[in-house]
């Protein structure tokens, strides 16, 4: 005779499925301005309930709150909101596009625009992010050429990166966008790597780390974070948790854990949790965690709480497996109604312009498209000479490959 | 001209490197401090200080995942694998990543870095201090992959591979570092001090990537080997007789077949022999280009000695390492054939 039962097996479940009712009321948000803004050289140890709460800026009504507020004049939230709208109308778009043949694939980042957008004002010239597939605002917002995104997109004869790779994944060393790959989470420790060679250097610059919230879970998160507590690298460890990865809910990968940001506690690494859809408390934070480590302090590692909007990508059916009006429950909203309500509130936007904004935006993305779509697409029009399947592999190219271009009769 | 070991040749290739290329770094686990479990970094941190040679934490996927973003800052990383066997776990990194990154960014990052590993058995190592992993590198393409013989081919090869702007994996025979080994295990081992290749110039020199050498002549049957495996056919070719023309690769991708080709045309035989398993070892690339390249000239079917389709054993040591018994049966059985 055993005292114990039978063991059992937890497997976790999110609180509701297709068909069911969205229900947050687990997802606790603190109000805007409620959080601290400690200095940027604080003791760790002494910030720790930063892992477990939202900072947040902007309140319900619209107004900038807090601590964290106050960093970003008119002009520059102006030009966020329209850095937000350009990479929602972009995605839009390109999703029609992939829909009408035009390319094979697309991930969109609907819901996400701020998280990428506002880190990419923290940043200074010379730094270096190592994004996910889901961080294109860091290339609107950083100025890079939308056409040459689409031509990406098409791998058409004007793809930087010669129709080499599946659409999303661009590469600009010039913008401070590491080429992105197809496996998740090994960008997150590179970029450590990236941080400790400006160290040894005794450069200035600083890296960006960038995961999702499914992707902590391979074995690449904890490596960054281990390298990035050890040698106090000039890092900034962002998790973008958009409660999706694919099919599965966040809980599979976080487990028991409170937070993902409390994952960085027990390597010692300063973590803050942030409102993901607030365009403000994003560009705070990331000024913040910047600071940090441009004054040598170390690594700082950033949640952004967020929704996956959109499907994981065009191959994606969400209605399958969550509820399809799970994102309207989100509680903390739409990232461009919010920065629009609190611009119009500080009298430095209005419906009007809105309105306004969204036509140009649109002409300017069309005028986009038309330009690359001249320059070809997957399946019709001008596309990347054969021979360019064989360059790039080596500096020089070795005989092996000669030859077997010689057969390939390019 | 000083004599050295393999090991002291490789640290040495390092020093030089690291004196004249500020962008070299050296870390791995015990790299730094302690020197290397091997002794390969000995010194190289209290000479070039705390940031330029370090000692990592016990994670092969951060090790390598990090020196690929220090390479892609700028940086020349040789980062050291404690054990071959021990790469696993940063073997998306190499593949996915390394090996890709000029190809999938058009040439907009690069990643010039080394990954040293001890490798191969003849020590009594077992399964996880013996491997022979050469053919997981050499289906990738993107990788270089090096695997030197001797005190002078291992600075000479390993300087290029730090100066080689693409990645380029060096794997060192661990059995020889300290002296040639022919597989007579029974027999004393013989110091690199008793043998003409470990006369080492000092300073900087290098020898070309994708050179193939010709350690003995032969006319009757080629045989192409690398790493312990040159010296077990030196022994091999000695003991039967045969007048065999031995090859050492020293590359193995790039791979020097202009050498290759040339010697089995003209001797019409040829036996591959490695210490790695045999079912899809580089031994049957080798054969398969030999077969494509000679065919008409071939006088008997390509052999290949090799270790066995198992896990590298411990206490079988003997009967598993290809030794000069079994690879000079395969050179009679070719000639005769």
């Amino acid at each position: 005779m055993t005292d114990y039962g039978p063991l059992t097996l937890h497997v976790p479940e999110p609180a509701v499925r297709p068909g069911g009712t969205p229900d947050f009321s687990n997802v606790k948000i603190p109000k805007a301005g409620a959080v601290p803004r400690p200095d940027v050289d604080v003791d760790p140890e002494t910030i720790r309930d930063l892992a477990f709460s939202i900072i947040r800026v902007l309140n319900r009504a619209g107004e900038a709150v807090g601590p964290w507020a106050g960093l970003l004049s008119d002009e520059e939230l102006v030009e966020g909101m329209r850095n937000m709208m350009t990479l929602r109308t972009f995605d839009a778009r390109m999703l029609i596009a992939q829909r009408q043949g035009k390319t094979s694939f697309y991930m969109q980042h609907l819901g996400e625009e701020a998280i990428s957008s506002a880190f990419r004002k923290a940043l200074q010239p010379g730094d270096m992010n190592f994004p996910t597939y889901r961080q294109a605002g860091l290339l609107i917002a950083g100025g890079y050429s939308m056409v040459d995104m689409m031509c990406q997109v098409y791998s058409n004869s004007r793809d930087p990166l010669k129709g080499r790779q599946l659409p999303v994944m661009y590469s600009s060393k010039e913008h401070g966008f590491f080429t992105i790959s197809g496996n998740l989470a090994t960008q997150y420790v590179q970029a450590v790597g990236w941080a400790m060679a400006s160290a040894i250097r005794n450069d200035t610059k600083i890296a960006a780390a960038w995961i999702g919230d499914g992707s902590t879970a391979e074995s690449d998160f904890h490596a960054a974070l281990v390298f990035a507590s050890t040698y106090k690298a000039p890092v900034i460890l962002n998790i973008v948790n958009n409660q999706w990865a694919i099919s599965t809910f966040q809980g599979i990968a976080r487990g028991g854990a409170g937070t993902f940001a409390a994952r960085g506690l027990g390597f010692g690494i300063p973590s803050l949790r942030v409102d993901g859809n607030d365009y403000l408390a994003v560009y705070a934070v990331a000024k913040w965690a910047a600071e940090r480590a441009r004054r040598n302090l170390g690594p700082t590692l950033v949640e952004y709480v967020t929704y996956r909007v959109g499907a994981h990508s065009t191959s994606d059916d969400p209605s399958a497996y969550r509820p399809k009006t799970e994102s309207d429950a989100w509680p903390l909203g739409d990232p461009i109604i919010r920065l629009k309500n609190h611009l119009i509130l500080r009298g430095a936007w209005s419906e009007e312009r809105h309105k306004q904004a969204e036509a140009e935006i649109l002409d300017t993305v069309i005028a986009a498209q038309k330009e690359a779509e001249s320059y070809g697409t997957l399946h019709a029009g001008a596309k990347p000479s054969a021979r360019e399947m064989f360059d790039g592999v080596y500096a020089e190219m070795p005989p092996h490959l000669r030859r077997q271009r010689q057969q390939a009769g390019v | 001209m000083p004599r050295m070991t393999m090991i002291e040749a490789i640290r040495d290739a390092m020093d030089v490197m690291m004196a004249r290329d500020e962008r070299v770094v050296v870390f791995g686990e015990d790299v730094g401090y302690f020197g290397g479990v091997f002794r390969c970094t000995a010194g190289l941190q209290q000479k070039y200080g705390k940031t330029r040679c370090f000692d990592a934490p016990i994670s092969e996927a951060g090790i390598v995942g990090t020196a690929i973003g220090m390479a892609t800052y700028g940086l020349h990383p040789c980062i050291e694998i404690q054990f071959a066997d021990y790469m696993y776990p940063a073997y998306d990194q190499i593949v996915s990543e390394a090996a890709r990154l000029r190809y999938r960014s058009n040439g907009e990052f690069t990643c010039p870095m080394v990954i040293r590993m001890p490798t191969g058995g003849g020590i009594f190592g077992g399964q996880t201090h013996s491997q022979s992993p050469e053919a997981l590198f050499t289906h990738v393409s993107g990788l270089k992959t090096v695997v030197p013989s001797n005190p002078y081919d291992a600075k000479g090869l390993l300087i290029a591979a730090i100066e080689d702007p693409d990645p380029v994996i060096f794997l060192e025979p661990k059995r020889l570092y300290n002296g040639p080994f022919d597989g007579h295990h029974d027999r004393p081992v013989t110091p690199w001090s008793k043998h003409e290749l470990s006369e080492v110039p000092s300073g900087h020199f290098s020898l070309p990537l994708g050179k193939a050498s010709i350690v003995r002549e032969g006319a009757a049957v080629t045989v192409l080997a690398y790493g312990t495996m040159v010296y077990v056919a030196q022994a091999a070719a000695a003991e039967t007789g045969i007048d065999a023309e031995i090859i050492d690769l020293r590359t193995l991708l790039p791979l020097d077949m202009e050498t290759i080709a040339a010697s089995v045309r003209k001797t019409g035989r040829c036996v591959v022999v490695h210490e790695a398993t045999l079912t899809s070892g580089f031994g049957a690339e080798l054969a398969a280009l030999v077969q494509e390249a000679c065919f008409f000239q071939l006088e008997a079917p390509v052999a290949r000695v090799t270790g066995w389709d198992t896990p590298y054993p411990h206490a079988q040591e003997w009967d598993y390492f290809p030794g000069p018994a079994r690879v000079g049966r395969a050179l009679v059985e070719t000639m005769e054939a």
